[in-house]
């Protein structure tokens, strides 16, 4: 771990404000995924910016009738919420079925979402990645890739994304609200957060340097069956090798999101009709383009049978 | 039986670390900025040095540290507080495992500067050998360890484990998303997968955090 | 004390404290975290104790061209850096197959290449990253399916008896089939660790270790030492499974650390260094050939394993089990040994067996399915009471049919349905398998030393290991026993190099030889307090703190003097070992369910019989037990070192990437203990059963998931990918 100063922000200005001071800062919250990378100096901020003073911790009612969660809202928290238990059941389930009790307690909103690849080819430092550093290749294609993408991978990187959380908020059509370094602020819808690959792997969301994420709006209910189902061989305390994430409505629409399957959950809005014509159908139009390798291509049928079974206990 | 070769004495305390550690009777008020660091030097930053006050155990300590210590490093390395352990200080394993406020953490991926005024519990602060905690003299009735590596993580774990289900907190394996949960093997087996005993004890463990659970009950 | 005839009555045979369901002795230090493990003495020796990074080779295979240390060695707090250019001129350990401190050749991925020592923790591993290493990569072997032809026959294990091929080829039902096991990683809880001390010319390593002789021998192989001048000390270890049976890059380089920086320094493995820098379990390809006449009875057996390691390394000895296990007039096993270039393949918990039944029971439960038998009742019919290949050789307790009997009984395995893929739960597929295990047992000369302190406290001293197996418990159990003294007034001090030579842990060797290298100390003891106090020892009895003879009795106190009363003494075996064959059986039956969407498989519930002579213990051998079962999950279902095998490195190298099972993979498990004591094994009657628990576990899994879905995966873990394409389609 390389050196690093250190400073606590009482609020988003003053936590801009530092970040304008230090351009190679990065806010810490929980901790939980930066210092692990920051151990491998996989990160190597110079600054780190403390950013739990925020008071950022509340989750309250939008006048349109839905939430705002505050970007530092715990992951237990937020899954123990009773509007989220009641309303959002997606969201609570998928948190419930991330990491550990331990982690949870400190990992927060806006940490899930910036959460970065377990892609063990990223976490080990003689092995070329374009996400470390550009243009070094990537080691993982043509290599041990059995967690890895089946689609919107890239050339230059196949890794995915860890989030169960980032699942359901896509389901969800959560935002995304953030403060710029320079004080501006706006709204991304979570479809919009993260990056595919391309070419620029290094780059994984939508976020400027210096922008914090201040907080995660979600519409009003949407009612519904909601089911998340995380498909893993560990019975806990691992990463989704394919999840999926429902919210079916009684006349049979629904919304689905995978995770475990590409760099950012993915969701295929035009595809959704096809669920009309049953899971495997809706698969091949939400995975239409998917090119798996031979460890991972289990992941496309895995996919299938995980969704025909979500639909059939949503219609149970 | 007594623990061998160890001489822990207060002078201990202040020795033997790169950084100054003193337990102080008294919290301290101090503010625990990170001064403004100067330059780095050309291929090897300094490190930064930045003080924190917490209380261990209800003592109040005071440390100088280089701010890259985590917690666990330094319960473990400048308050010798070596109950609490490093497996993989990757998060991966819950050996680590204290209270922080209460709530169950992982200590070796967080901060120590970032517990300024925080109450952290170990397992020395649960109970000693003369005086075991319930959960540590049903650990020892039920066998619930073997090598004893992961066990003081298990036992902070499963403290604050019970808590969170009495406070009403849901976990994957809670049926009813919206009901009570309630003490059961399945939901303790759930909440207790982040502290991984490689040596296997879990079905004992169970028994062990099960026998409490219903005398609490 | 010699022990080379069977054990007749003995003082152990009261079981007042032996064979009791004690709590362990050290349960309390454990529990509130006052354990001390290597990387946490506190000596005044080590009270400035430095800290010490390894850096660990970026290549698998190749030499080192270059190492910019200057930047490293300029950061804050370094005080020195070993490297092999530096460290002087070092030996390699007997028992090490690569060296531990590579350089200027590379020999495998994350050999250590360096140690960086500092003032703190921090400074030492960020200096460690200023590093900068060249390398000329040379080009290695890292595959075994690719380099199985070119893999050499081993003359260790193999079996020639009868007419092996012209019976298998005449057998009216035969089943040949090809298993694979992969790599797999010991991941004990507590890293690697050392603090080392140097003293003028002598060095004492506070490490994490499970044979203290083999580890200060090979310290002072190294170094270069005379022997005397090396002191090792293992009070606690955080679990070893094998993988801590050897001198390891953490002991060396603390030591050499040590002298080069002038002051003690601690060293522990990092996680993610452990997998590839230290020993694994080796992959295995078996071939299994079973020949039956129709009638059920094997006549044809042939087992034949393909592994690889390093030049002068050694096989995996997979076909083992096969060559006592199961009756069959014509045997053939067979080891081959492949050059791969990943790293030191070793011992892991049951080497040989744990990997050889997880592919031999699944060909048992194949082969009774063509035979259309109950795979219970299959081994049962093919029971041998004596060494196969050489019928005048008996076991000297074998107790496997009732094992599986009383297994199948307790279990409810006559509700098994025998035709796969017939019974669901809901979402689930369920299916029950059985398995037979069997592990050798080893006995190995082991010394203790005991004290008689004039208040009537027996201490004993030994160089025994307590790696989480009860060794600090049945050491004091046996002592209070023998001595007569309750248990409380026993003190045991282990892993000290500088006590008698134990057995060690390992090999499941270690309860019943250590215990009875005790039983020999007490039984000199005795004598020395029966000699002093002017009784006849023969006729003597110890109990109750006293030594009594007819109507006369002493205080132990007594005997003990102001100076106490020291007895020394080990056991040797004898050839009773040659004479009988010794074993210990057992059986284990197994419930899965398996998702019938997701094929995920969940383990419902687990029951094992064993029987391993008498038990010490019942509480910490059935933890033992338990810890095995769940350990035999993992290989079954989720344990793998994945290989790159253009890079050469186990590439899930932590424990978010290598899974090993956890709380919510593990049902309540029950284990059943036969009545059993043997006593050709030693005077405890005793052998051991923390291997024992391992093997066949993953084959009993195996098999159940078969009789839940209907589809044979013979490649483990037995992941949802291997089947889920062949699962019954969804309504």
């Amino acid at each position: 771990m390389k050196p690093f100063t250190y400073e606590r922000a009482a609020s988003p200005a003053e936590a801009a404000a530092a970040a304008r001071r230090h351009p190679d800062a990065r806010f810490i919250a929980g901790g939980t995924n930066l210092l692990d990378l920051m151990k491998l100096e996989i990160e190597t901020p110079s600054h780190l910016i403390d950013v739990n003073g925020l008071a950022l911790d509340r989750i309250e009612a939008t006048p349109d009738g839905g939430l705002r969660i505050g970007a530092l809202v715990r992951n237990t928290d937020l899954a123990a919420d009773p509007r989220i238990r009641r309303d959002y059941a997606l969201l609570s389930r998928a948190l419930l079925a991330g990491a550990s009790g331990q982690l949870r307690n400190k990992a927060t909103t806006a940490g899930n979402l910036l959460q970065r690849t377990r892609c063990p080819y990223f976490y080990d430092g003689n092995m070329a990645c374009n996400k470390r550093q550009p243009g070094a290749g990537c080691a993982a294609l043509g290599g041990v890739t059995r967690q890895l993408a089946v689609i919107g991978h890239s050339e230059a990187c196949i890794a995915t994304n860890p989030s169960d959380m980032a699942v359901a908020l896509r389901a969800l059509d959560a935002v995304v609200e953030t403060v710029a370094a320079d004080g501006s602020t706006r709204a991304i819808p979570v479809a919009e957060f993260h990056r595919l690959p391309g070419d620029t792997p290094q780059h994984e969301t939508a976020l400027q340097p210096g922008e914090l994420i201040t907080g995660v709006t979600l519409p009003p209910p949407v009612g519904g069956r909601q089911i998340y189902r995380k498909v893993r061989d560990r019975a806990s305390y691992a990463f989704a090798l394919v999840s999926v994430g429902a919210v079916v409505q009684p006349d049979g629409t629904a919304r689905v999101a995978l995770g475990g399957v590409a760099a950012r959950p993915w969701r295929v809005e035009a595809a959704e009709p096809e669920l009309a014509r049953g899971a495997r159908a809706a698969i091949d139009a939400i995975l239409d383009g998917a090119r798996p390798t031979q460890d991972n291509a289990f992941k496309v049928t895995l996919a299938a049978r995980t969704l025909q079974a979500v639909l059939a206990e949503a219609r149970s | 039986m007594r623990a061998p070769d160890v001489a822990t004495t207060r002078r201990d305390l202040v020795t033997g670390t790169a950084a100054t550690a003193a337990m102080m009777a008294a919290p301290s008020a101090s503010e625990a900025r990170a001064p403004a660091q100067a330059a780095a030097a050309p291929r090897a930053a300094a490190a930064a040095l930045a003080k924190v006050s917490f209380r261990v155990n209800g003592e109040a300590c005071r440390l100088e540290l280089d701010t890259r210590t985590t917690l666990l490093d330094a319960l473990r390395e400048h308050l010798r507080l070596t109950g609490t352990k490093k497996g993989c200080d990757h998060g991966q394993c819950g050996a680590c495992t204290v209270l922080v406020d209460g709530r169950r953490i992982n200590a070796c991926l967080t901060l120590a500067v970032m517990h300024e005024g925080d109450t952290i519990t170990t397992i020395e602060g649960l109970g000693s050998p003369d005086r075991l905690h319930p959960l540590q003299a049903a650990f020892v009735r039920h066998d619930g360890y073997q090598c004893g590596y992961c066990t003081p993580g298990q036992i902070c774990s499963s403290a604050a484990m019970l808590d969170e289900i009495r406070a009403g907190i849901p976990s994957h394996a809670s049926a009813d998303l919206t009901a009570t949960p309630q003490v059961t093997a399945e939901e303790i087996r759930e909440r207790m997968s982040g502290n991984i005993c490689r040596c296997g004890a879990y079905s004992n463990i169970v028994d062990a955090i099960t026998e409490v659970a219903e005398r609490q009950a | 004390m010699k022990f080379d005839k069977p054990a007749t009555l003995n003082p152990i045979d009261r079981l007042r404290v032996v064979g009791q369901p004690l709590d362990r002795i050290d349960g309390p230090l454990k529990t509130t975290g006052q354990a001390p493990y290597a990387y946490e003495h506190r000596h005044q020796a080590v009270a400035d104790a430095a800290y010490g990074h390894v850096v660990g080779a970026g290549i698998a295979k190749g030499r080192i061209t270059g190492m910019e240390l200057d930047a490293a060695r300029a950061a804050p707090g370094v005080l020195a850096i070993v490297t092999a250019a530096n460290a002087g001129p070092l030996d390699k350990g007997k028992m090490n197959t690569v060296r531990l401190l590579g350089g200027p050749e590379v020999d495998h991925y994350h050999q250590a290449i360096a140690l960086v020592v500092a003032e703190n923790f921090e400074q030492a591993r960020a200096a460690a990253a200023l590093i900068r290493v060249d390398y000329a990569v040379a080009e290695g072997a890292y595959d075994l399916a690719a380099t199985r032809d070119t893999a050499k026959k081993v003359d260790q294990s193999a079996t020639a008896t009868g007419d092996f091929a012209g019976t298998y080829a005449a057998a009216p039902v035969r089943l040949d089939a090809t298993y694979t096991t992969p790599d797999q990683s010991h991941a004990m809880m507590e890293p690697h660790a050392s603090v080392a001390a140097w003293d003028g010319d002598r060095v004492t390593v506070w490490t994490s270790n499970q044979m203290i002789d083999w580890g200060a021998g090979d310290l002072a192989r190294t170094l270069k030492l005379p022997r005397e001048k090396v002191r090792l000390v293992s009070a606690f270890v955080g679990g070893g499974f094998g993988g801590k049976l050897f001198l390891r890059a953490d002991a060396l380089l603390a030591a050499l650390g040590a002298r080069a920086a002038g002051r003690p320094v601690k060293v522990a493995l990092s996680r993610p260094l452990m997998m590839n820098n230290t020993t694994h379990r080796p992959a295995t390809i078996q071939r299994i050939r079973l020949g039956a006449g129709r009638d059920g009875r094997l006549t044809a057996i042939g087992h034949e394993s393909w592994s690889g390691d390093q030049e002068g390394g050694g096989p995996e000895t997979a076909v083992d089990q096969t060559r006592l296990l199961y009756a069959g007039a014509n045997r053939l096993t067979q080891l081959r040994l492949a050059v791969l270039d990943l790293p030191e393949g070793n011992a892991m918990r049951a080497p040989g067996e744990a990997p050889g039944l997880m592919a031999l029971e699944i060909a048992m439960d194949e082969m009774a399915e063509k035979l259309g038998m109950d795979p219970v009742a299959f081994r049962i019919l093919n029971d041998t009471q004596v060494d196969p290949n050489d019928p005048e050789r008996p076991f000297s307790q074998r107790q496997l049919v009732e094992c599986l009997r009383q297994g199948a009984a307790r279990f409810g395995w006559e509700r098994r349905d025998g035709r796969p893929g017939s019974r669901r739960d809901g979402r689930w597929l369920t299916g029950l398998g059985v398995a037979a295990a069997f592990r050798n047992n080893l006995v190995t000369q082991s010394g203790a030393r005991l004290r008689l302190d004039r208040d009537g406290r027996v201490t004993v001293e030994t160089d025994m290991t307590d790696i989480g197996t009860g060794s600090y418990t049945i050491i004091a159990q046996t002592a209070a026993e023998m001595m007569g003294v309750a248990i409380d007034r026993v003190t045991v001090r282990l892993g000290d190099s500088s006590f008698p030579v134990s057995a060690g842990s390992g090999g499941q060797w270690g309860a019943n030889s250590a215990t009875a290298g005790v039983y020999a100390a007490c039984v000199k003891l005795r004598d020395a307090v029966a000699q002093r106090l002017g009784f006849n020892s023969a006729d003597a009895v110890f109990e109750g703190g006293q030594i009594r003879a007819g109507n006369r009795s002493a205080d132990l106190a007594e005997a003990a003097g102001p100076d106490g009363l020291v007895a020394e003494d080990s056991i040797e075996f004898g050839d009773l070992a040659e004479t009988y064959q010794q074993s210990t059986f057992g059986a284990h039956f197994v419930e899965v369910a398996v998702d019938a969407a997701t094929g995920e498989t969940r383990v419902r519930r687990m029951l094992a019989v064993c029987a391993a002579g008498r038990i010490l213990n019942p509480k910490t051998a059935r933890s033992q037990v338990i810890g095995a079962m769940t350990m035999g999950i993992g290989g079954a279902l989720m344990e793998e070192l994945a290989v790159d095998t253009r890079h050469g490195l186990f590439v899930n190298h932590d424990l978010a990437g290598y899974e090993v099972p956890v709380h919510a993979d593990v049902p309540h498990q029950e284990v059943i203990f036969l009545d059993e004591v043997d006593p050709i094994s030693s005077p405890m009657k005793a052998k051991g059963v923390g291997e024992l628990g391992i093997c066949g576990v993953a084959a009993a899994i195996a098999n159940a998931v078969y009789n839940a879905t209907g589809v044979r995966v013979r490649d483990y873990p037995v992941t949802l990918d291997k089947h889920l394409d062949r699962l019954p389609a969804l309504a």
